[in-house]
Formats: C-alpha cells, sequence, structure tokens
C-alpha cells in the first residue's frame, strides 16, 4: 500500500492514560446475526436524557423499525422496535440504577421490515439533525447523548473539524473494528455524505495503531474516492488508554484543549462514532432506524468469544446462550469494557442502542484486599485530566469539602485509570464519583 | 453460572502491581549492594543486616498484635527498611544498637505516625541519624574492607587522593556497609527505573546538584559522588513515595533541595557526611512541596469572579 505515510499522526499527546492489554481476541471473528428471540424487552431509557414515551399498547402489532416510543423532550431520542410481532405489554425496567418503562415484544421470528419505512432525504444540517431524530441514534460509543442534540448547534458556531472516533481504547471490545471492515461502505459514504451536508471543511478518522487492518481498509477505500481538496484524512492514534474519550481524542486529532463545562463545539469539532456514522447512512440510505447492535461478547468466562448482531431489547441471557454459553465460574456481567462499563447485575438486563459490548468476568479477577496508599503518584501520573485521585481521597475520607472544591474533580471522567494502577488496589474511581456527588450535595 | 453476579464500580479490571510487589522490587535492587557489604565486612555486616530486618519486622508484627490491627508485615515494607537501615550502618556497630536503629525506625518513626503510607520522615533515615546522636562512638567507626584495621575516617574525611576513582566507584573504601559500592546501587536504580518503580527526577537532581556545587567549589568529584552515602541515599531514600513529593516539579524540588543541604552540611557543617540530615529535613518540607506544585487540570478554566463569589 503506497501513500501511507500521509496517514497523519496525533497532532497532540494527552500526559497521562496507561497502557492496557488489548485483547482484541475477537477482531478476526467475522460477525454472526443473532435470529430474533423468543422476546425483546426494549427500555425507554438508552441515552442520556428524558426517557421515551410508549406509544404502542399492548395487543399491537409491531414491525422492526416501527416507532414505539416518542422522545421524551429535546435531549432525549425516540425508540423503535427491533423485532416483528406483538406487543405483550409495558413493564418497569432498571439497570445501572436507573429505571424506566420498557416495551415488550413477542417475537414473530419473521423480521418484518416495517412497510412504511422509506430513504430519507436529507440537503442541510437541520434534515441531518432531524434523520438522526428519527433514526433513534444515540452516541454509540457508550455515552449515548442524542446526536441530535450534538448537531443542533447554533449557525454562528463555525465547525471546521469532524473528528471521526474509531479509537475503541476499551480492552476486548472490537465491535467498532469490526464495523470498519464489515461495513466500511456505509462508514466511508456516511463520512462523506455528513462532511458534504454538513458543510464541514476537514474530517480525521481517528484509529489506534492496534487496528492496522482497519486503517489500511479505511485508507483504500477513501484513496479511491478522493475528493479534490483531500480534506478527509486518517490518523493513527496511540493504542493507550482512553484515546477515545472526547477530550482527549479532539486534543490528539486537532491539538485543542475542550475547556471545562464547554462542549468539543466550542473549539470547532464534532466528535462521531464510526458505528454511529454507519448507522446514520443505513437509516438516510433505507429508513431503517437503529434496532440492532453489533457487541462483542468476550471476558475470562465467555467459552467462545465473538461479535453478534443482535437485536436491541434482548436480555445478557439470550445472548450469552446463542454466543456458546459461559464458564461456571461467571461472576460478573458487565455491558461494554471492563474500563468504564456497567454491571449488569442480572441477566435479564437487555442490550441497548448504547450498548458495544458484554464482558464476562470469573471471580478470581478482583484482588478483594485494600491495602494503605503509599503516596506513590500512579494515580495522578495516570489520570489523563491531571488531578489527584489520591489526595482527592483523603479529602473524601476526612470530610473536607473545601478542599475538595480545589481538587478540581468536576473534570474527571471517570475513566478509571487511576484505580487501575493502583497499586494498594484503591476504589479511587470510585471515590472521584462520590466526590462529584459530595461537592453537587454541598452547593445545594 | 453463579447464583449472585458482581455488582461492582468500574474499572474491572486492575494493574497486577502491588505495594508488596514494589517492596519486593526494592529488596531485589538493593540485594546486590547488600551482598557486596557482606563480602566486603564479613561476617559481622552480614549479622548487621540479618539483626536490623529481624528486628523490623518483628517490630511492626508485635505492634499489630498488640494494638489489634490488622496484620501489615506481608506488605514487605518492614524488610526494605530493617535492610536500608542495617546498609546505613557500619558492620562494626555492637548488634544490639543496631536492633535499637531498626526498633525506633519502626515503631517511632513509622507505626507512631500511623504506619505505611503516613510517616512524615523516612523510617530509615530517622533512625540512622537516632543511632548517630546517641553512639556517635560505634556509628563512626568504619574499618577498611577485607580487613580489621579500623579508620574513623571515610573517603569524605580523609586527605585528598587517598583512593582512587576505580576504587570509590568499586567500593573498595571505608564506610557504612551497603553505601559503599555506587556501581552496585546505579545498578539497582537502573533496575528500579526500568521497573518503574521510581522515577528518576529526584537520583537526577539530588546528585547533579551535588556533583555541580562540588565542581565549583573545588572538592573531588570522585569523592563527592562516590565516597559517602549519596548513592545509596538519593537513589533509595530520598525516593521513598511516602516521604517525597508525589508531582514531577514538586520531585525537582526536593532533590535539588537535597543536593543543595548535603553540600552545605558537608562544606561549611562540622560534620563530615550531610545526606541523611538533608533527606531528614527535605521531607519535613514534602507537604509544602506538594500544595505549591499540583497542576492544572487539563482544559483548566479560572473560576469566573462571579462564580468565585458564589462558591
Amino acid at each position: 500500500m503506497d501513500g501511507k505515510e500521509k496517514i497523519l499522526s496525533p497532532a497532540g499527546r494527552i500526559r497521562g492514560g496507561v497502557t492496557l492489554p488489548h485483547l482484541k481476541g475477537t477482531a478476526d471473528s467475522e460477525s454472526v446475526i443473532m435470529p430474533p428471540p423468543a422476546t425483546v424487552r426494549i427500555p425507554m431509557r438508552q441515552h442520556i436524557g428524558a426517557p421515551a414515551e410508549p406509544v404502542v399498547s399492548a395487543g399491537e402489532k409491531v414491525f422492526v423499525g416501527t416507532l414505539i416510543g416518542k422522545a421524551g423532550g429535546f435531549v432525549s431520542a425516540p425508540v423503535h422496535s427491533s423485532v416483528s410481532g406483538t406487543v405483550k405489554g409495558i413493564e418497569d425496567y432498571s439497570v445501572g440504577g436507573q429505571s424506566c418503562k420498557c416495551v415488550v415484544i413477542e417475537s414473530d421470528g419473521l423480521m418484518e421490515p416495517d412497510p412504511y419505512l422509506a430513504p430519507f432525504n436529507a440537503d442541510t444540517r437541520a434534515d441531518i439533525a432531524e434523520a438522526c431524530d428519527k433514526c433513534g441514534l444515540v452516541g454509540l460509543g457508550g455515552a449515548g447523548f442524542p446526536t441530535k442534540v450534538k448537531l443542533s448547534y447554533s449557525d454562528d458556531t463555525k465547525i471546521d473539524t469532524l473528528i471521526i472516533n474509531g479509537a475503541e481504547c476499551e480492552p476486548y471490545i472490537t465491535s467498532d473494528y469490526r464495523a470498519c471492515i464489515e461495513d466500511y461502505e456505509d462508514v466511508v459514504d456516511g463520512i462523506y455524505f455528513i462532511k458534504e451536508k454538513l458543510g464541514i471543511p476537514k474530517v480525521i478518522i481517528c484509529i489506534e495503531s492496534n487496528k492496522e487492518k482497519a486503517i489500511s481498509k479505511l485508507y483504500a477505500i477513501a484513496s479511491d474516492r478522493r475528493d479534490m481538496d483531500d480534506s478527509v484524512k486518517l490518523m493513527r492514534l496511540p493504542a493507550s488508554y482512553p484515546q477515545g474519550a472526547e477530550k482527549v481524542i479532539i486534543y490528539s486529532a486537532t491539538g485543542r484543549r475542550v475547556p471545562a463545562g464547554k462542549l468539543p463545539a466550542d473549539v470547532g469539532c464534532i466528535v462521531m462514532n464510526i458505528t454511529s456514522v454507519a448507522a446514520l447512512y443505513r437509516f438516510i440510505k433505507t429508513g431503517m432506524p437503529l434496532v440492532s447492535k453489533r457487541i462483542t461478547v468476550d471476558g475470562t468466562a465467555v467459552k467462545e468469544p465473538k461479535n453478534i448482531i443482535v437485536p436491541i431489547g434482548t436480555s445478557v441471557k439470550d445472548v450469552l446462550e446463542f454466543a456458546g454459553g459461559v464458564s461456571e465460574e461467571a461472576a460478573e456481567i458487565i455491558f461494554g469494557g471492563p474500563m468504564m462499563g456497567v454491571d449488569a447485575v442480572s441477566e435479564n438486563a437487555v442490550v441497548e442502542k448504547r450498548t458495544n459490548a458484554i464482558t464476562v468476568m470469573r471471580e478470581t479477577l478482583k484482588p478483594a484486599v485494600t491495602t494503605p496508599c503509599i503516596k506513590c503518584g500512579r494515580c495522578a501520573r495516570a489520570c489523563p485530566m491531571r488531578l489527584y485521585p489520591a489526595s482527592v481521597e483523603a479529602a473524601v475520607n476526612h470530610g473536607f469539602t473545601e478542599r475538595l472544591k480545589g481538587l478540581n474533580v468536576d473534570y474527571c471522567m471517570e475513566c478509571g485509570s487511576c484505580s487501575y494502577v493502583c497499586p494498594a488496589k484503591r476504589p479511587l474511581t470510585q471515590v472521584m464519583r462520590l466526590a462529584k456527588a459530595e461537592l453537587r450535595r454541598s452547593k445545594k | 453460572m453463579k447464583e449472585i453476579l458482581t455488582a461492582a464500580s468500574s474499572p474491572h479490571i486492575l494493574h497486577p502491581d502491588t505495594t508488596r510487589g514494589i517492596m519486593s522490587d526494592v529488596v531485589i535492587a538493593l540485594a546486590p549492594a547488600a551482598v557486596y557489604g557482606c563480602i566486603l565486612f564479613g561476617w559481622q555486616a552480614a549479622a548487621v543486616l540479618a539483626v536490623c530486618i529481624i528486628t523490623a519486622v518483628a517490630s511492626e508484627f508485635l505492634w499489630n498484635l498488640a494494638l489489634k490491627k490488622p496484620q501489615s508485615v506481608g506488605d514487605i515494607s518492614a524488610v526494605v527498611t530493617g535492610l536500608l537501615l542495617g546498609m546505613n550502618l557500619p558492620a562494626s556497630i555492637p548488634l544490639w544498637q543496631a536492633a535499637i536503629g531498626s526498633v525506633a525506625a519502626i515503631i517511632v518513626v513509622k507505626q507512631m505516625f500511623g504506619g505505611i503510607g503516613c510517616n512524615f520522615a523516612n523510617p530509615a533515615i530517622a533512625a540512622r541519624i537516632i543511632l548517630l546522636v546517641s553512639f556517635p562512638g560505634s556509628m563512626t567507626k568504619f574499618t577498611e574492607p577485607v580487613s580489621d584495621i579500623v579508620t574513623s575516617a571515610t573517603p569524605l574525611a580523609a586527605e585528598s587522593g587517598t583512593y582512587t576513582l576505580k576504587s570509590l566507584f568499586f567500593g573498595m573504601h571505608p564506610g557504612s556497609l551497603g553505601e559503599t559500592s555506587a556501581f552496585l546501587l546505579i545498578v539497582g536504580g537502573i533496575y528500579l527505573l526500568l521497573r518503574r518503580v521510581i522515577s528518576p527526577v529526584i537520583p537526577l537532581c539530588f546528585i547533579g546538584t551535588v556533583a555541580v556545587l562540588s565542581l565549583i567549589s573545588g572538592e573531588d568529584l570522585a569523592v563527592s559522588l562516590f565516597g559517602g552515602g549519596l548513592m545509596i541515599g538519593a537513589i533509595f531514600m530520598a525516593t521513598d513515595y511516602t516521604t517525597s513529593p508525589t508531582t514531577a516539579l514538586g520531585k525537582a524540588v526536593f532533590g535539588i533541595g537535597c543536593g543543595l543541604i548535603t553540600f552545605i552540611i558537608r562544606k561549611f557543617g562540622a560534620l563530615p557526611e550531610g545526606v541523611s540530615y538533608s533527606i531528614l529535613l527535605m521531607n519535613i518540607l514534602v507537604p509544602y512541596i506538594n500544595r505549591y506544585t499540583l497542576s492544572k487540570p487539563f482544559g483548566f478554566l479560572k473560576p469566573s469572579k462571579e462564580e468565585t463569589a458564589n462558591g
């Protein structure tokens, strides 16, 4: 492959972060499509913001892509049926300490698409934002922020760079990587489409250096349809954690720092996940909203790790059964990767839009023994936001709320790096969350 | 699949390094110089090291037992303290005095302040100073290596030109039993750097400051660097996590401060050696150094006046 030297190097390199074992054992496993389970339970809150409101009732016939929940406000996203079948009812659902309603649908096994689905014509930025809304698109990197809201910046805001986030810096997860390999056409077409319609002059596709195949693939495709001004560029990021975090990837791609409390748009950037781009373009082309997710099923307790395309609302239990089961010692089911993922707690928890992996771990994983802090400073060196987790912990333990204010805990994005490196095995990330809550409480 | 699933807060994986592992690395790094000390100074050196280590571990064990605290000797930090103290003593010291040093290090300097991570001074350094003021005679009586000739002078106090660079670097001179071989101490330091246990900032700033000041003032550079306790102090004692700053800038300030005080004591003080006192003095400043060298968070914005007024 000639011209590979044209792949950009990072414009900035963030201090801190950690080197993790990549464990991307599923990188070469082609995604398998999971047949619809007998029932799906589709939560109304699969995003940041207000939950959607159910618009169907028991006994109604639905198809794949039929609207079943309308957005519950501006910062919200609609929800669509992931199977064809009959609505059985509306139940309560809770995961990760949040509860909402969910629509239970009994699948007829046919997976018939909704006959009213049609390609979506989008010409302007407002159209694209509307498409994101209609598609039910949320940030698929894991945060779940409604994409429509992200694109609804004011006309005065000058956006000069669209950053496509394909960093996928968590261990185990390869779903974005497989999207690059398997859905590369949607990815590349989607990138050019969004760039053109949003009128953003420059695009930087950021992929970590441990995914050379994805870099080569996208480079080859993008070279073929290179536009005149050569404005879509690939960038090879260092394979260190947390490269995929929004502020980190913006710094890597452009050298710009997003100030505290500001948005990427304030420094002229929009960041979209690679899978989000593919999902949006699929909706534009076919009208099919976001109803299934490619997820990586891996972890120390998974017998046959693989990538699976799963209808949203499928229970963890069904997914793991389809994947080939888990070992006897399985003790922890995580939605997402092991660094930032949230424990599912129950096997009845379901795959959501923002789920990109199910990681199942053995009990032996976490040493339970916490020893005293030896002030080694590794947590501070690992923090990409340059905070001092050990000092925060001391302040929390002693109840020094005043001191907490000077330690800038609001900057913490809970990436988990501090806990990861701590030789005393102290739960520093958890303490950072506590500290944030404590400060919010004291401000009231 | 287990009946009850774990509900833990992220992250769900941890780096394999532990406090115990780090302390073991320090022991491994000190071992060559310690063994070499035993070869140079004979069975007495080995006995001093053994007494120091055993007393240190026993002190911590009994303290925890007496106060019904969770047993902490498994973290190996008491072994490190005992070993470091022993290496900082002359081989000829009476064993009961060495034992008192170890008890003082663990009980008075470490456990009374709350145990590992809570002490403000380096236990081995503080204990060495306690012994120096309590038993000045036996603490300053050194023997020539591989002989029983007693001398009271380390190269720092001897006439210049007595020792060659080679004998200084490889440790063929009188001194505390584990401090003489600069070569093996540097090898140990490189091991700790490679294992990412220590950062090079403190040793480089400490040694660099002493080197520069010695050159300027016309001292014998080889004697300044390798003739006393500078190497063991800069590489192994000044880098103690608990009693040194955590910020990179703070480490530089700490190292330069140690070097400066060492030089001042050696040049102008009544004592021939100043490494221990310099580290102890800088230990006391660590909380202040840390506080004034905190870096600003990534993307820091000064709080507006309005927020400050409300906050």
